[in-house]
């Protein structure tokens, strides 16, 4: 699709000039961030580092095994870390995990179905590892509001069930909200890209010298897959939570 | 028609009804039996009188014991069924988003009810214009009337009352008292009345069971459960 450029190990060094740079803003403002700067400067290169191997070891070996079980591995962290972010829900980490595994299978296998991608490891890790990043922060954020909404609308959820509702239909509005919150933030970016902010695979292409053309064209492929698959994991994550606030006589449970 | 209900059977019948909240003991072998009419349930602040409430239409099970509602343990009912005949007002108001008029609606649909609005709100003390009010725009005493109208919708046969004036003041709490009192004399409906000030159980019921810490001090006739 576009010609490969090669960056050296200087260039990524000369960079860290701009991270010396935040560091001593924080240092002269007192934001008490260097130690956090440096950690995740060494975090992102180690990281990076591995999975830029793992990659070129997956590709080399361009078998479709290696890459789904790359992408559940990723999809059982994005779990666990989403979970840490949604610490009123009880038994958020099925929810999370099932949520994410739909979300990336479902959207990956539409592409391919399509046709926008061919089923080789250098479509399918990226692009699922694109997914599964959005889909753990949406499915996390909505987790995280669903939580804070059960827990602080306890009285109005009792009330509706006082009157007969279904744990469902009594939990619908909260549902609903945190759902929203979930996907909100990539909605709203979705709109404004372009005007205001070129996202990421846009710009990385560009670098690289491809055509402009074809860096909108496979930037609004992603965008639409991202909205995809944040709005799947995001639904299937709170329709599955929300559940475990209730027990099965329709009782809102008593936590913590 | 409605049958006419003979008061004087028991509703409820709790046997060793006990129920911990973490290692507090809220209800401690509660041994009771609460008639058709008007009951009220009295005891001081944390004495275990809206929890007791809550286990009547099972928005909460008991740890250990058993509660029979007409005879028959509640844990046999379907709780949306027993929820939408036995319905239970909040302390608090808490309606739905939306108009008077819709929170009713709502209410009377998951019970499979007619809805006649006007009869709902007169019952409930309100004027038929309250219908189309936001409930964000009502006072705490219209929104406490609203809950109570919209409890009536589902034709309920008995209503769980957790102290219903007591965000009110003394003119709002006298309106709704005598809102009760009519309703028990227009409607063939048993009262449940969580209160914790005696003179108001005296005003509003004919029987009292009284909690101290968890246990029943004393029940049966006003003069027998106040004393």
């Amino acid at each position: 699709m576009s010609p490969s450029i090669s960056v050296s190990l200087g260039q990524v060094a000369a960079a860290l000039a701009l991270v010396a740079l935040a560091a001593g803003i924080s240092f002269w403002r007192r934001t008490d961030l260097e130690r956090d700067i440096v950690v995740a400067t060494v975090r992102s290169f180690v990281q990076l580092t591995a999975i830029g191997y793992a990659i070129k070891l997956i590709f080399e070996a361009d078998t479709i095994w290696l890459v789904v079980a790359l992408l559940s591995v990723m999809v059982l962290f994005g779990a666990l870390t989403a979970r840490s972010r949604a610490k009123k829900v009880p038994g958020a980490f099925w929810p999370l995990l099932i949520g994410l595994a739909i979300a990336a299978a479902s959207t990956l296998g539409l592409v391919v179905a399509l046709g926008i991608f061919e089923a080789t490891p250098r479509y399918l890790v990226p692009v699922g590892g694109m997914m599964i990043g959005n889909a753990m922060t949406a499915s996390a954020v909505a987790l995280n509001r669903l939580g804070d909404e059960v827990t602080d609308s306890r009285a109005a959820i009792e009330a509706t069930l006082s009157l007969g509702a279904t744990a469902r239909e009594a939990a619908a509005p909260f549902v609903r909200r945190a759902l929203r919150s979930g996907t909100i933030t990539l909605v709203d970016s979705t709109k404004t890209t372009g005007l205001i902010f070129f996202p990421g695979t846009m710009v990385g292409m560009l670098l690289a010298g491809a055509e402009p053309t074809d860096a909108v064209r496979l930037q609004l492929i992603l965008l639409y897959l991202l909205l995809g698959s944040t709005a799947i994991a995001a639904l299937v994550a709170t329709g599955l939570a929300y559940r475990n606030f209730f027990t099965s006589a329709q009782q809102l449970r008593e936590l913590g | 028609m409605r049958t006419v209900r003979d008061h004087a059977a028991v509703l409820f019948e709790l046997r060793d009804v006990s129920l911990a909240r973490g290692d507090r003991l809220v209800l401690d072998s509660v041994n009771v039996e609460i008639h058709g009419g008007a009951t009220a349930i009295v005891g001081l602040s944390g004495s275990g009188k809206s929890t007791l409430l809550r286990l009547l239409n099972r928005l909460a099970d008991p740890d250990t014991g058993v509660i029979s509602y007409r005879g028959k343990p509640l844990d046999e009912y379907d709780p949306l069924v027993l929820r939408r005949e036995v319905s239970l007002v909040p302390q608090l108001p808490s309606l739905l988003k939306g108009t008077v008029e819709s929170n009713l609606r709502y209410a009377a649909e998951l019970a499979g009810k007619e809805l006649d609005v006007a009869r709902c709100l007169g019952h409930a003390g309100l004027d038929p214009g309250f219908a189309e009010r936001d409930v964000s725009k009502l006072s705490v005493g219209e929104q406490q009337r609203a809950m109570l109208a919209r409890a009536l919708a589902q034709d309920p046969q008995v209503l769980l009352l957790d102290e219903p004036t007591s965000a009110l003041d003394h003119d709002a709490r006298d309106a709704i008292e005598a809102t009760l009192a009519s309703l028990r004399a227009e409607l063939d409906i048993s009262l449940i009345l969580v209160s914790h000030d005696p003179e108001q159980a005296r005003r509003l019921a004919e029987r009292a069971v009284r909690l101290k810490a968890g246990r029943v001090a004393a029940c049966g006739s006003l003069e027998e459960a106040l004393a």
